[in-house]
């Protein structure tokens, strides 16, 4: 039987979408026109200023500390409250599910909108610290939802066996739930943690003074307009995904041909 | 009998305590502060911007402002389109690569979403250069006379739409190959052998056989699109503004507090309604399944 080769065209259509606008901030970050027109001739010269921009390392600082800190604090709250949604069935877990479901069913700026408001009530100041709040709460319920699709899979009668068989909890947690349990685990902090290096508006929201990270200054710089070293810095900044998601991606599947 | 009851106390006391860290995380920053935008929309605004004491109706009264339909109204067209291109875009995709070879499979979905590990901004960047005044989309239209010099690309619907289906489509094709990858081929090729066409067979049985997949990119994508902001805000320009870009006008040139969480608790109304009555009557329905099997034992 013949099949059909529309989804076939779909798929090279979507790819090349996908690509042009990449591809485009590639090729602009070399052209030495200044606002991205024309191609003027090849230059590092964007690269180089960037070097020498100090506000951008800082934003890199501060991205990088706000994704640790979230990525643990989600990571532990995420995984535990997968565990009891998991294993009770109880009105409180109800409870507890809806909590975990609602932040996904809300776009980003009204969770910005809400912290903005909580936090200016009680009286924190804006900085990291708020932040790295406003990021474990909306990277909890990913987390959870992730480590809860490796549980449900998960056979409980393995804990019994292990029971019955004279094991404690430190080892059935090392010997069973750990490698079993991992993988999962570990999807559910790798997405943590680039949802939060990429956030940008809830992010925007909640930062103060001296709390930019990356994707705000690539904001603000759009805004101003100093679109030729954002350029450089965003094919910086996407080789270096690129090559951490192939490199991963060759390690993870063993089968390489 | 009383051994029984004693156990059941000795179990409760670690689900009570091991659920409180996330459950009293979500009350604290998530719980707390959107019931305090609904609490805020009632407050006075101090005309240096900041909240008053007492409360007022003036925050919500302005929802009534005039400007607002238009707005609305946009919200909504753009976001259902928006899913609408994702999803009819979606199904096919995920089809094509859920029967591919399984080492083929892992390649081209790695392809499909290596883009979307870019930074969300820079997304928005790269149309930005792709569609500027001296871009080469624009460059090639001229030359061609279909453009004219005057006119430009960038600031109207059809970027913000074009640029909003480039960012949620990845997040579509994703949940919806997840579902065709578990879809049994082979019921295609039954239906066809009794004699149903290739469109037919693909409408009645391969569609319906995704449908969760389909339910949960629906929902991926419609959400994110009601709340966008900086699409609208780098590529959109006044003309094509979205809800958020008001609420976020409000907060931030504004400092009008009550009057962004007014807009702000609006919006959340208009999601969340929906989304409970679907979650209830779920509930409801598998509460009766239940009842319905435990009477059939």
């Amino acid at each position: 039987m013949k099949r059909s080769s529309v989804p076939a065209w779909v798929t090279v259509f979507v790819i090349i979408f996908f690509y042009i606008p990449t591809l485009m901030l590639v090729i602009q970050s070399f052209n030495s026109a200044k606002y991205g027109g024309a191609w003027q001739g090849f230059t590092f010269d964007w690269y180089r200023k960037l070097m020498h921009e100090r506000e951008v390392w800082r934003a890199v600082e501060n991205s990088l500390c706000v994704a640790a800190y979230s990525t643990f604090g989600a990571t532990v709250l995420g995984t535990l409250g997968a565990w009891m949604l998991n294993r009770y069935k109880s009105k409180l877990q109800g409870g507890h599910y809806v909590l975990m479901y609602a932040p996904l069913m809300v776009p980003e700026i009204l969770m910005g909108i809400s912290l903005l408001m909580f936090f200016v009530n009680i009286g924190i100041p804006l900085g990291l610290p708020t932040i790295i709040l406003a990021h474990i709460t909306f990277c909890i319920s990913y987390v959870c939802f992730t480590v809860m699709g490796r549980l449900q899979d998960f056979d409980d009668s393995l804990i019994h066996a292990a029971q019955d068989l004279g094991a404690k909890w430190p080892t059935i947690i090392w010997k069973i739930l750990l490698p079993l349990l991992g993988p999962g685990i570990l999807a559910g902090a790798l997405l943590a943690f680039t949802l939060s290096i990429d956030d940008f508006v809830i992010t925007f929201f909640t930062s103060g003074p001296g709390s930019t990270t990356l994707p705000v200054y690539i904001y603000s710089a759009i805004k101003k307009g100093s679109l030729a070293t954002i350029n450089a810095l965003s094919v910086l900044m996407m080789t270096v995904t690129f090559s951490i998601v192939l490199i991963s991606n060759y390690f993870i599947n063993p089968k390489k041909s | 009998m009383n051994r029984n009851a004693n156990s059941q106390t000795k179990r409760r006391p670690p689900e009570w305590w091991l659920t409180l860290p996330s459950f009293g995380w979500m009350t604290l920053f998530f719980l707390v502060p959107s019931a305090l935008i609904f609490l805020i929309a009632f407050r006075p605004a101090l005309p240096n911007g900041g909240i008053d004491d007492g409360w007022s109706l003036a925050a919500v009264k302005s929802l009534f402002d005039p400007s607002y339909p238009l707005v609305i109204w946009r919200t909504i067209w753009l976001s259902f389109l928006c899913t609408a291109l994702c999803l009819g875009i979606g199904v096919p995709v995920a089809y094509y690569i859920a029967r591919l070879r399984p080492n083929k499979r892992r390649w081209v979905l790695l392809l499909i979403i290596l883009p979307f590990w870019s930074n969300f901004l820079i997304r928005i960047l790269a149309w930005q250069t792709l569609l500027h005044s001296e871009g080469p989309v624009k460059q090639l239209l001229e030359f061609l006379r279909i453009m004219d010099p005057q006119t430009t690309l960038l600031y109207n619907v059809w970027v913000v739409l074009t640029v909003l289906v480039y960012t949620e489509l990845p997040f579509a094709i994703l949940p919806i190959y997840a579902a065709a990858e578990k879809f049994d081929f082979g019921l295609l090729d039954a239906a066809r052998d009794l004699g149903a066409t290739q469109f037919r067979a693909f409408w009645t049985v391969f569609l319906p056989g995704i449908k969760r997949g389909l339910l949960t990119a629906l929902l991926v994508v419609l959400i994110p699109a009601f709340g966008t902001y900086a699409i609208t805000d780098l590529v959109g320009g006044t003309q094509a503004e979205m809800i958020g870009n008001v609420i976020a006008r409000r907060v931030l040139s504004d400092k009008n507090y009550p009057q962004a969480s007014a807009l702000s608790a609006a919006l959340c109304l208009v999601i969340l309604t929906p989304m409970l009555i679907a979650l209830f009557t779920q509930r409801q329905n598998q509460r009766k399944q239940d009842k319905n099997g435990g009477a059939a034992k």
